[in-house]
């Protein structure tokens, strides 16, 4: 899922100089699960706004919303009647969320409430690690399922630089290797043998943004995007 | 919590502190309190709760919010809670609404967390002690000076 992080209140509240009735949106898939941009995170910023507010002598009138998803017009649609009441928006989720929650109401001020970190785990409450880099190309089948773009902070596709010191990576010795963890796993496997073939280099194009995509099943109705 | 109206000088103010506490041990410190006729500041309101595990951050700042002085939130000794980890997530969370505090303006010693084991009486009144003398140097809520009241401060219609 998407983690990210909510942006220092101090950074909420220059943003939102000059504005008087502000519109907290939350969103309640990946942020809501990172602890970030949920249901409970807005009522904690407007609380946090209500009381910076008045201590400053300028009580802001403030609504808050929570949508099933920012990133679906159709959850997003549930709001039109509410943003009419108000100068500025904060949306609380992703950069995705915050973009189509403008596409919407072109007319509101949209304004971060958070800051999009990456896709990662939930390892336990409150602690989450990034996994993937959406480089286009799955190379886990290779690797053990070990990724060698996330994980390594080179990105190496065929083995270890000569950084490597006992397993940990010399970037960060804090970190494991990941080649050591791709040999581990491959080994743990009985697959020691793929370790040998040689990936050829990254085709970056199809990392290239901004991307599109379009579901073989909706060929004909998105056609012209293609 | 009772409504009082709102003060207006600073002579005739009167600290408003909302203790949050376990039942299985400092709300059971505070009834022991009682019964050995131990004296302790009248400034403190309790909120009984079935682990300080259900106290939310958004508790904590609502209270703020609503023109409480100060917050003491009364848990188990560590190890000792009756579900195991309530009173460490408690902990958790109040350090963390200390931050949202700070950021939003004010001062994170309006609130504190203690753990009182349900034995400790003379440690509850020692605790409530500390608290209303710190809160008498803070000075009032400065909520309840600034500004205009909120929906959450205005107390609710009596009933007909």
């Amino acid at each position: 899922m998407i983690i990210a992080r909510r942006k220092p209140l101090q950074e909420i509240k220059d943003s939102l100089e000059g504005f008087q009735r502000v519109l907290v949106v939350g969103c309640g898939t990946c942020v809501a699960v990172c602890l970030a941009g949920g249901e409970r995170e807005v009522k904690l910023l407007v609380s946090q706004l209500e009381i910076a507010s008045r201590l400053a002598g300028r009580p802001l009138t403030l609504g808050e919303a929570t949508v099933e998803r920012q990133c679906d017009r159709e959850f997003l649609h549930e709001l039109r009647h509410l943003v009419k009441d108000y100068d500025a928006l904060v949306s609380l989720a992703c950069g995705v969320g915050i973009q189509f929650l403008s596409d919407l109401y072109p007319d509101k001020v949209v304004l971060p409430g958070v800051d999009t970190t990456f896709i990662g785990a939930n390892e336990e409450p409150g602690y989450w690690t990034e996994r993937c880099r959406m480089c286009g190309s799955c190379y886990l089948a290779l690797t053990g399922a070990v990724c060698p773009i996330t994980m390594c902070p080179k990105s190496l596709l065929n083995g270890p630089c000569a950084g490597t010191r006992e397993g940990r990576c010399e970037v960060n010795p804090d970190k494991p290797c990941a080649w050591t963890l791709i040999y581990d796993r491959l080994e743990t496997s009985g697959r020691l043998d793929r370790i040998r073939d040689i990936v050829p280099p990254r085709d970056h194009r199809l990392a290239a943004h901004p991307a599109t995509q379009t579901h073989q099943a909706y060929k004909r109705r998105f056609s012209a995007h293609e | 919590m009772n409504r009082e109206p709102a003060v207006t000088t600073k002579d005739a103010w009167q600290p408003r502190i909302v203790a949050l506490v376990c039942t299985y041990c400092t709300y059971t410190a505070a009834d022991m309190a009682g019964s050995l006729r131990l004296q302790y500041p009248p400034e403190v309101r309790l909120v009984k709760l079935p682990c300080t595990g259900k106290v939310d951050t958004i508790h904590l700042l609502k209270t703020i919010q609503a023109g409480a002085d100060a917050i003491l939130v009364g848990g188990c000794e560590i190890g000792d809670c009756h579900f195991l980890e309530g009173n460490l997530r408690a902990r958790e969370r109040v350090e963390y609404a200390k931050v949202l505090l700070a950021e939003a303006g004010i001062d994170p010693a309006r609130l504190e967390m203690y753990h009182i084991g349900a034995s400790d009486a003379p440690l509850w009144v020692a605790r409530v002690k500390e608290m209303v003398a710190r809160v008498r140097e803070l000075g009032p809520n400065p909520l309840r000076l600034a500004g205009k009241a909120t929906k959450a401060d205005k107390p609710k219609p009596a009933a007909p």
